[in-house]
């Protein structure tokens, strides 16, 4: 039987970082909110401690704090004429599980997309004309104006290092040029350089280019948060990505938010607790609370006035289609909403050899580095390419971890004396020049429930069906070039470029970027929530994160995440509480 | 509203099998007001192994040791795969969770699958190997006249090229998959920290200059090209610190 719980006034799927931005903001509110996370408790002395926390083996290659795939993964096909197959261990991507969600082992990039990143259909169609049938681009709903304050106090909460380029109207030397206009400085200065961010802002300018340095959630100094939490300076050890910081120099979930909230009294978290499903009212028109599992095997009945998906987008998307709210996604006639629009991102990179010169990439950080914008976005005219968007141009030193990060020139074989000897002449040299490209939304990259393979709890898997685009292809073919030329004006004996050709491929990891699914929009018919994330169909039912992204940006997606966070628990604090129902009317 | 009676739901987690026992620890409840909670160890503990950890029989040890010898070689350049212990670090790794897929999806049914679909074998990683490895050997006598372990470095090398390009096929399972977890998991055991029992006394890492896990490199991020000249230091710490 199932057992029924007393009532809460919100219920949040999910505690990563937008989970906990609902949270903080909700219960400094007055409500009394609940957390429900399904993987187990995380922190910094007991699960990353800087005497074990530089584990390579142990956090990367054997998954130490990613989702359980045993218990739930998803399936894969890149077309609809193929048989998905269960990602049987990851690959691509790397989902998060556990307290901090992928806000744990994230690298700390954290930029603002573009004003024409929110507008993006509207804004490409004005200045090129109708975008191709197939092309489900969308506007977000909401503007980069209406986000601002909510970018600028989100990087304020994380501590983000780096340089303004346009604030208030006025440009600044040495920041970004082409971004939108900030209301305040970075909270802190820029982290320091190494020896390959200078000789890639040198060749980036010899091309007329305007480098800056990556905004960085790896702290350039100590700094104490708008909620009194202390952040220490970074060490530049090399594992952030995949890993957890065990020195308090990452902003994550539990650096900036968790410990404030787990004092207040009105704030619980079940962790090991796994939602099943959100209930409805018998009329379908409310949500009711969700139904949970705990991993001894009970099943809860958690009523709530408001549900909050905090989950990661493959999950709300999943979540959403097992609870039978929304209409599901149908690629045949482009109707439906549900699993819609999902993107991901192209990326490609130029590595740079150099003969003499050390890199020694193991002196780095997840968010070191210097990038361009020139090509992102609509930065640049589009006009005869057929293509729109973009994406940055970076070089990051961000670890040399030996099993993952070892590049040898593309004459080498894959084992044997020749590719040892390769990969220890070049293992303290090179560096590399990636392109970080955005994935626009086509008709036939979509997510729904796979027809055979279940989850453990006999639920089925969600499928996911996705390839690369022509847009994706022409925009890898215009970037890669770029990349290239300024890899070769760094100085280096020799540089390979891999180029992002063919089908996309589940099994090289390239990003954990995946988006779309849940999108916001201004119509209940293109898109599965309003601008506030609230459900067009449950009011009382709100969805966070970068699901809501009609396509991707050419950024990490984490900026834009915690700015829709705000915003919407905002909307929900100023507009919804005082008058339950939907903020936008259809 | 879904319901999932206490049977059902008992029922279900003993399909699962395994991959539910690996969830040890049981729902908790956090916060109203009790602060930041800790215990000690409470992540999960990476298995290293131990001496007595063993998957391999002795002939199935002897070709892993002779494949990895032959992918990471011993030579004028430096130290391999032999010299890393890297046959150990691929022991205790069959004998522990990662041989038996405990945190791999290993639900059916199973189907060949595109390249881009990634591991598609019903065999977890120890089973692959186990039935790969009897195979390998029995073409290896009826091709080239002995096991593996007994052929020429020359007759090693033709046969790992033929397993790579897909050349050699085996009946029980795909020859290639085993090829690139092998080469996957001898990369691992020559770069892993030594606590997992490969990359013994840090040769892979002293080998291509990674400093290993010191954690705090503020004083080199002015390198500016230069060499940084430091001792590797693993997880365990390094020999200097227990020696005299």
């Amino acid at each position: 039987m199932t057992k029924h719980l007393p009532r809460v006034d919100v219920v949040l799927v999910g505690f990563g970082w937008t989970g906990a931005i609902f949270a903080e903001k909700l219960t400094a509110a007055g409500l009394d909110v609940l957390a429900l996370e399904r993987g187990p408790w995380r922190d910094t002395p007991s699960d990353f401690a800087t005497t074990f926390a530089q584990d390579e083996l142990r956090y990367y290659w054997r998954h130490g704090m990613f989702q359980e795939a045993s218990q739930d993964t998803l399936t894969f096909r890149n077309n609809s004429a193929q048989t998905a197959l269960p990602m049987r261990r990851w690959g691509s991507f790397l989902p998060g599980n556990g307290v901090g969600g992928a806000g744990v082992h994230w690298n700390g990039q954290t930029y603002r997309f573009l004003p024409s990143d929110f507008v993006a259909r509207s804004h490409n169609e004005e200045r090129y004309g109708p975008l191709p049938a197939d092309m489900t681009v969308q506007d977000y709903g909401v503007t980069y104006e209406e986000l601002e304050p909510h970018f600028d106090y989100f990087e304020k909460i994380c501590g983000i290092c780096g340089q303004a380029g346009n604030v208030n109207g006025e440009t600044i030397e040495g920041g970004n040029p082409f971004e939108g206009m900030r209301s305040d400085q970075y909270p802190n200065p820029p982290m320091r350089m190494t020896f390959s961010q200078d000789r890639f802002a040198a060749s980036a300018r010899a091309l007329g280019l305007n480098p800056f340095p990556v905004p960085s959630a790896n702290m350039s100094r100590a700094y104490v948060n708008p909620l009194g939490l202390q952040m220490a300076p970074c060490t530049y050890c090399g594992f952030c990505e995949k890993h957890g910081c065990g020195n308090y120099s990452k902003a994550s979930p539990q650096t900036t938010i968790i410990p404030v909230l787990m004092r207040r009294p009105n704030f619980g978290l079940r962790t090991n607790s796994e939602v099943l499903s959100v209930e409805k009212t018998p009329d379908g028109k409310h949500a009711t609370g969700v139904t949970y599992v705990d991993t001894s095997g009970e099943v809860w009945f958690q009523p709530a006035d408001i549900v909050i998906l905090c989950a990661y987008p493959l999950q709300n998307t999943r979540l959403l289609l097992l609870s039978e709210i929304g209409a599901p996604y149908d690629p045949r006639t482009g109707e439906g909403v549900v699993g819609k629009n999902y993107c991901y991102q192209v990326m490609s990179s130029a590595t740079v050899f150099f003969e003499d010169e050390y890199t020694n990439g193991f002196v780095g950080a997840g968010a070191l580095g210097m990038v361009v914008d020139d090509y992102n976005g609509d930065n640049f005219d589009h006009s005869g390419l057929g293509f729109i968007g973009g994406g940055y141009i970076a070089c990051g030193t961000t670890n040399a971890r030996p099993i993952e990060s070892h590049p040898v020139p593309e004459d080498v074989p894959r084992w044997g004396s020749a590719w040892k000897k390769a990969v220890r002449e070049n293992f303290l040299k090179t560096t590399s020049v990636g392109v970080h490209g955005a994935s626009m939304a086509h008709r036939s990259n979509y997510l729904d429930l796979d027809p055979t393979y279940k989850d453990v709890w006999g639920r089925p898997l969600l499928r996911m069906t996705y390839d690369f685009t022509l847009n994706d292809r022409r925009l890898t073919e215009h970037l890669t070039p770029v990349a290239e030329e300024i890899a070769r004006g760094m100085g280096g004996a020799h540089v390979k470029v891999n180029a992002r050709r063919g089908s996309y491929d589940s099994k090289p990891y390239q990003t954990t970027h995946n988006t779309g699914g849940t999108i916001m929009g201004t119509d209940p018919a293109s898109s599965v929530v309003n601008r506030y994330g609230q459900s067009w169909d449950l009011p009382n039912l709100f969805v966070t994160g970068a699901g809501l992204f009609p396509q991707n940006a050419g950024y990490n997606p984490t900026g834009t995440v915690g700015a829709l966070a705000y915003w919407s628990v905002d909307a929900i604090i100023n507009q919804y509480l005082p008058d339950p129902g939907p903020l936008v009317r259809p | 509203m879904t319901h999932y009676t206490r049977r059902q739901t008992l029922r279900l987690m003993l399909m699962a099998g395994t991959a539910l026992a690996a969830s040890r620890v049981l729902a908790a409840e956090y916060g109203r007001g009790a602060g930041m909670p800790w215990s000690p160890m409470s992540g999960e503990v990476p298995y290293y192994g131990t001496g007595a950890d063993r998957f391999f029989s002795r002939d199935e040890r002897l070709a892993v040791a002779a494949i990895c010898a032959r992918l990471i070689p011993s030579d004028e350049d430096g130290p391999g795969a032999t010299e890393a212990d890297v046959v150990t670090f691929i022991d205790r790794q069959m004998a522990g969770f990662y041989g038996r897929a405990q945190h791999w999806y290993m639900q059916g049914p199973f189907a060949e699958g595109t390249s881009t679909q990634g591991y598609q074998s019903e065999h977890p990683p120890a089973m692959l190997y186990r039935l790969a490895l009897a195979e390998l050997d029995d073409y290896c006598r009826s091709q080239r006249g002995g096991a593996f372990a007994e052929l020429s470095e020359e007759d090693q090398d033709a046969v790992l090229t033929g397993l790579d390009e897909g050349e050699i096929a085996f009946e029980r399972v795909s020859a290639k998959t085993f090829f690139d977890l092998v080469l996957e998991n001898t990369v691992e055991g020559f770069f892993a920290d030594p606590l997992y029992g490969g990359n013994r006394d840090m040769v892979g890492w002293r080998y291509v200059g990674f400093p290993g896990t010191r954690y705090d490199y503020r004083d080199f991020v002015g390198h500016n090209g230069a060499a940084i000249p430091l001792e590797p230091v693993s997880l365990q710490g390094r020999p200097g610190w227990s020696q005299p």
